[in-house]
């Protein structure tokens, strides 16, 4: 078993419901984005899957079992919650040399992995003093380093250069391209659309989809033709069959093509100052889809 | 456990604040031990204390500081937040406790032995030019001097089991310092019933029988007390491993 399976997971704070009955199952060999806006409860479901926080309902397994029935869990699955969870004052060495030999995995491992992220150079320095990059990277060699065929992250490209971004996309990929179940939070959608094939997307603690990124794109917003024209009433009855909508100064068509309106607006001898083919975007898609559940909206300033 | 216990040596060694602290402890019993019976018989007072007290001076001061780096080996991984990266790769909790409760008690055992041991000695040097000094072979002078690593060492347990309810450096040597220096001074002060149980029972009025000669009417005998001190790091335990339990990390 690879997967996590999530069953009715719910996550009570007080009054306050951060996790509500979720129920999901990860499969391998393909990167699954968990989407959702901040707060949404994506950090206390991961939490709750590495058995850190208890759930207040339902339950999560991992390789199909609880996770603190995992005898060596870091063989199982590789976690990066929050690269800042080291103790400053230890080496980079000694800090996975310590979670090594508590899974019962060698030393030589260890170099393998400070290999792999490109640490070995700075083996010997305290993490208190690594950059953002490097503390990342860290992680990700903690995450490696039982060659787990489960593999989460939280948010890992937060802080980090375009480089760094391209290096953990990259070996995201790859990681599933192996065969592996890789599962990784975001709340930036352009992010997901590069390296996630399906989704798991959360809002205020409920799921909204588990779907294909193509499909949730489908699904949630269409392509449609933006149109601006200073005889725009003139032009609107001439396009039949196709549905209409106003947008201030442009109005949105969906159900005809850009040539059929140009054609049409050029027949009537009505000038077009823009004709837009607007394709839907995971963005806005996930705008769509998430706008009830933003816990933190920003007041919309009128234009 | 025993991979567990390895990573926990590994922790325990790698970061220099343990190191420093532990140093800081072998420094107090020495110091004192030493320039304690120096001072006496600079003083030309060498029997004016027991030969055996004055070289073990810096116990009180130890076994505070054998506290409070005992309540650091958990509440740094909680300052830092390593808790959560090793309760992720040790999800069975209890034992990453059990696992830290043995490394400790190993080390902090032969830092004590060391320098009790190494104070006595250093101290018995300085009264020996009086011919004041106390030998080992002394009635109930080695039962004071094991007892002492041993009070050390339960001190450590002490604050381990404080370290790890309070989850917090300062809170918990706060505790330490009231629990095993504040109230214990109060017993004096305190009349009736309330007085006498904190004089003979409380923490360190308990604990510290052990660690030294002789036996002192009205108070516990030496394993007796260190039976008492005992039970008291063993309930901080207890309360630490249930919340360690039940608590999100």
């Amino acid at each position: 078993m690879t997967t996590i399976q999530a069953i009715n997971l719910t996550k009570r704070y007080g009054t306050t419901l951060a996790v509500d009955d979720l129920s999901f199952t990860i499969e391998p060999g393909r990167v699954t984005g968990f989407l959702g806006p901040n707060g949404a409860g994506k950090s206390t479901t991961m939490r709750m899957m590495l058995g850190l926080d208890r759930p207040s309902g339902g339950s999560v397994r991992v390789g199909g079992k609880p996770y603190s029935e995992l005898r060596h869990p870091l063989r199982t699955i590789g976690a990066l919650l929050d690269a800042k969870a080291v103790h400053g004052g230890r080496t980079a060495r000694n800090h996975l040399l310590c979670l090594a030999q508590s899974n019962g995995i060698g030393r030589a491992r260890v170099e393998e992995v400070m290999e792999t992220v490109g640490l070995t150079a700075v083996a010997k320095r305290r993490v208190g003093g690594f950059s953002l990059g490097m503390g990342q990277r860290l992680g990700i060699a903690a995450a490696l380093l039982g060659d787990p065929e489960i593999l989460m992250f939280d948010e890992p490209v937060n802080g980090l250069d375009p480089e760094g971004i391209r290096w953990i996309r990259t070996l995201m990929r790859g990681l599933a391209a192996e065969g592996r179940t890789v599962f990784v939070s975001s709340h930036l959608m352009s992010e997901m659309a590069q390296t996630a094939d399906h989704l798991i997307v959360i809002g205020k603690g409920r799921l909204i989809a588990d779907t294909g990124v193509q499909d949730f794109i489908a699904r949630s917003s269409q392509s449609y033709v933006r149109v601006r024209s200073p005889r725009m009433a003139q032009l609107a009855p001439l396009l039949t069959g196709a549905e209409l909508s106003a947008h201030g100064d442009h109005m949105r068509v969906i159900g005809l093509p850009a040539s059929k309106i140009g054609d049409v607006a050029a027949g009537a001898g009505i000038a077009l100052h823009e004709l837009t083919v607007v394709e839907p975007t995971l963005e806005a898609a996930y705008m769509e889809l998430t706008k009830d559940s933003v816990e933190y909206a920003g007041e919309t300033v009128p234009a | 456990m025993i991979d567990v216990m390895r990573s926990e040596w590994t922790k325990l060694r790698s970061v220099r604040s343990t190191m420093w602290t532990f140093g800081v402890g072998v420094l107090a019993m020495i110091g004192f031990g030493a320039g304690i019976p120096a001072a006496l018989v600079a003083m030309n007072e060498p029997a004016e204390m027991e030969p055996v007290a004055a070289s073990l001076s810096g116990v009180p001061f130890a076994a505070l500081i054998f506290a409070s780096l005992g309540a650091m080996v958990i509440t740094s991984e909680y300052r830092t937040g390593m808790m959560r990266t090793s309760l992720t790769a040790v999800p069975q909790r209890l034992k990453l406790l059990a696992s830290k409760v043995l490394v400790f008690t190993l080390v902090a055992l032969l830092v004590a032995l060391f320098s009790t041991f190494a104070a006595f000695f250093l101290g018995q040097a300085f009264l020996g030019t009086e011919n004041a000094a106390a030998s080992p072979g002394d009635p109930g002078v080695l039962r004071a001097l094991l007892g002492t690593a041993l009070y050390l060492t339960m001190s450590g347990l002490f604050g381990l089991g404080i370290g790890t309810f309070i989850r917090h450096t300062p809170g918990a040597i706060v505790l330490i310092v009231a629990l095993m220096m504040v109230v214990p001074m109060m017993g004096n002060m305190l009349p009736g019933a309330i007085g006498e149980f904190i004089v003979k029972f409380f923490t360190t009025n308990a604990g510290q029988r052990v660690a030294s000669v002789g036996e002192q009417a009205g108070l516990l005998g030496p394993w007796q007390g260190f039976g008492v001190y005992a039970l008291w790091a063993a309930a901080a335990m207890v309360i630490g491993a249930v919340l360690l339990k039940r608590r999100d990390a």
